[in-house]
């Protein structure tokens, strides 16, 4: 703080810290404890507020555990999410140190540039090419039909398949640029120095290369789930009959049942498992919050 | 035990540049053989050439007689020091001294017990549990070492290793690396910017200028005997003087210059006629009185004194303005002449030598 005010004057750190604090107090912070109260809140007609009935109960939070289609399809989600994490990183461990180690930087550039460029399109348009991609009728199908790969098209959209396609394709990215960036910080003599000294490509990436860049992949880890679990989106628009999402039904809740408060409880159920589930996946990983910040 | 490392006609081209041209050269067995030059001069890629990063585009590298194309730096015989080490951070240091092991499968009983023994052999006790932030630029050193000699490395390849380290701590390691090479009895490859270093440890020195190795002796060979101007003025000072050799008589030329007429011995590729020039080290110059001017003798005045402690440099100017340089030892019972007097500094024929160019490796290619 003295560091700012040194570098920029008083005025100026005054208006920065005062935006940082309307951001957080009056879009992030107060929002949620309103929503916070209302979860504690009983659904009521307009003339019954302020009256006898208007009080605070537990029983929005029980309307969640006494229905198990809610509960099963809020573990399905965290499955889900944490299977589209776990594919998320098998596909961009390897891409990111190529990116770093082995491309030239010349060529690093226009690689990013490419993966970059699909991001400047919405995230529904781009759910809806995916659709159209994995529909039925449409050019996966007959791409593998006219290589000879498949006899008769594959119904992509069934299940949660297309669910996890579609959220594998919208958060890749934020896993690639932190393990990129742990990545690129490693140096290069280091993966030198274990080869020289007799191990093997395999053995040098799981002593070397993954400890250095744990932090990396457990920040793009934390990122994409919690990313995905809170995608409302994706698993909409590449839904099949039998796909459910959690935040599907916090939203029908809201604006079909127009019942905030038990929306609002299941918005914080939602919040409270995906914090245990990082925890732990941080205790897990041995990494500390400051790791994953940086 | 170690292996001989032989060198045959190894190119090596990034693109249309030449960074290493045609170098040969055997290092013997047990060998303590030192790449000395100019950063850029090839000799970092010589290194990587023989530890298997990558292979040479023309020629071999063989290590016991046997060609290592195509062999990766895993499955070579060889062991790297880096020049920044490269240790791992986040291993403790016994670790690190064993991951040549523990790739090879070896107990982690066997593993922590050759820690210790070789934590002993580097003199760094009590530091197997210790983290390598904890250390000192110096134990760091020493860690590198033990880790490279973990794998019983047949070769072992120093890429300027004791670079960051301050004078004192660099001078000592220069001993202890010297001992620790004899009592293993590997062979050892240094690569080296610093003529002191190469000069101090090296059983022979290849010196190295665009790519290509301009002469391979025993220090004092090259000191003594520098083959062309590069090597002459890389290793060392000098006082230089252009002429024209006019005529040679069992060795010695008569160089004829613009302060007179010099005798000295002919280096190769110098010819009669050749427009060249003479190059004689300081300490080999003497400052006396005019009366017993002899041969090889220029009428120069004192400009600068500077006192080194063991020894006291002396600039001299001579009757065209060009400066030379008279390295004598400290002796309070002969002082050096005073400053601005006149004086005869006078060199012994044996001692100066009339060189060639340097060949360029990276012209004309």
């Amino acid at each position: 703080m003295q560091e700012l005010i040194r570098r920029y004057g008083i005025g100026l750190s005054v208006v920065m810290a005062a935006m940082t604090a309307f951001w957080l107090f009056a879009l992030v912070v107060i929002p949620n404890l309103v929503l916070f109260k209302f979860s504690f809140r009983v659904y009521l007609p307009v003339d019954q507020l302020g009256g006898p009935n208007d009080v605070y109960t537990l029983k929005n939070y029980l309307t969640f555990f006494t229905s198990p289609i809610h509960i099963n399809v809020f573990f399905t989600t965290i499955l889900y999410s944490s299977l589209v994490t776990g594919i998320c990183l098998m596909i961009t461990y390897p891409l990111a140190y190529v990116l770093a180690k082995v491309l030239k930087p010349t060529d690093t550039a226009t690689f990013f540039l490419i993966l970059l460029i699909p991001l400047w399109v919405s995230e529904i348009l781009r759910s809806f090419a995916w659709f159209i991609i994995l529909s039925n009728q449409g050019p996966l199908n007959a791409l593998l039909m006219g290589i000879g790969l498949i006899d008769k098209p594959i119904r992509w959209i069934s299940g949660y398949q297309s669910v996890i396609i579609g959220l594998v394709y919208a958060y890749i990215l934020f896993m690639l640029f932190p393990i990129y960036n742990a990545i690129s910080a490693l140096d290069t003599n280091q993966i030198e120095a274990s080869e020289d000294l007799g191990a093997s490509m395999w053995r040098t990436h799981w002593r070397v290369v993954i400890p250095h860049s744990k932090p990396g992949i457990a920040s793009g880890c934390v990122m994409v789930f919690m990313l995905c679990a809170g995608s409302v989106i994706v698993p909409s628009t590449l839904a099949s009959t039998s796909s459910r999402w959690f935040t599907e039904i916090i939203q029908q809740w809201m604006f079909e049942g127009l019942d905030w408060n038990v929306g609002s409880a299941y918005a914080f159920l939602l919040l409270a498992l995906c914090i245990v589930f990082v925890s732990l996946v941080m205790r897990l990983l041995n990494v500390r919050l400051v790791d994953i910040a940086k | 035990m170690s292996e001989d490392v032989h060198l045959s006609q190894i190119c090596m081209d990034f693109g249309s540049f030449r960074a290493v041209n045609n170098v040969e050269v055997t290092i013997k067995s047990g060998e303590f053989f030192s790449f000395l030059g100019p950063s850029g001069c090839g000799k970092t890629t010589i290194l990587r050439l023989i530890s298997g990063f990558m292979d040479p585009t023309g020629g071999a590298v063989k290590i016991g007689g046997k060609d290592m194309k195509g062999i990766r730096p895993n499955a070579r015989p060889t062991a790297l020091i880096f020049q920044n080490l490269a240790l791992f951070p986040l291993m403790p240091v016994w670790e690190n001294i064993t991951f040549g092991l523990e790739v090879r499968g070896v107990a982690k009983e066997v593993r922590r017990a050759k820690a210790e023994e070789l934590l002993q052999l580097v003199d760094l006790h009590d530091s197997a549990d210790k983290k390598i932030s904890q250390l000192s630029g110096g134990q760091k050193q020493r860690v590198a070492i033990a880790r490279a000699l973990a794998v019983e490395p047949k070769v072992m390849l120093l890429d300027e290793p004791l670079s960051a380290l301050d004078l004192k701590l660099r001078q000592h390691m220069r001993a202890e690396l010297r001992a620790i090479q004899k009592r293993t009895g590997v062979t050892f490859i240094y690569i080296t910017h610093d003529q002191g270093e190469a000069l101090a440890m090296s059983d022979r020195v290849g010196v190295m200028s665009q790519g290509v190795l301009q002469q391979v002796a025993t220090p004092q060979e090259i000191y003594n005997n520098p083959v062309n101007e590069f090597v002459a003025s890389f290793v060392g000072e000098n006082n230089v003087i252009g002429g024209k050799v006019k005529s040679v008589t069992g060795g010695i030329a008569s160089f004829e210059t613009a302060k007179g007429t010099f005798s000295a011995k002919l280096g190769p590729n110098v010819a009669v006629g050749d427009v060249s020039k003479l190059f004689v080290r300081p300490e080999f110059c003497s400052l006396g009185s005019s009366t017993d001017a002899k041969e090889n003798s220029i009428p120069v005045e004192v400009t600068e004194i500077a006192f080194e402690g063991n020894f006291v440099n002396v600039f001299v100017r001579d009757g065209s303005g060009d400066t030379h340089m008279v390295q004598v030892q400290n002796d309070p019972a002969t002082p050096p002449p005073a400053l601005h007097t006149t004086c005869h500094m006078a060199f012994n024929p044996s001692s100066c030598m009339i060189l060639s160019e340097a060949v360029n490796g990276r012209s004309g290619h």
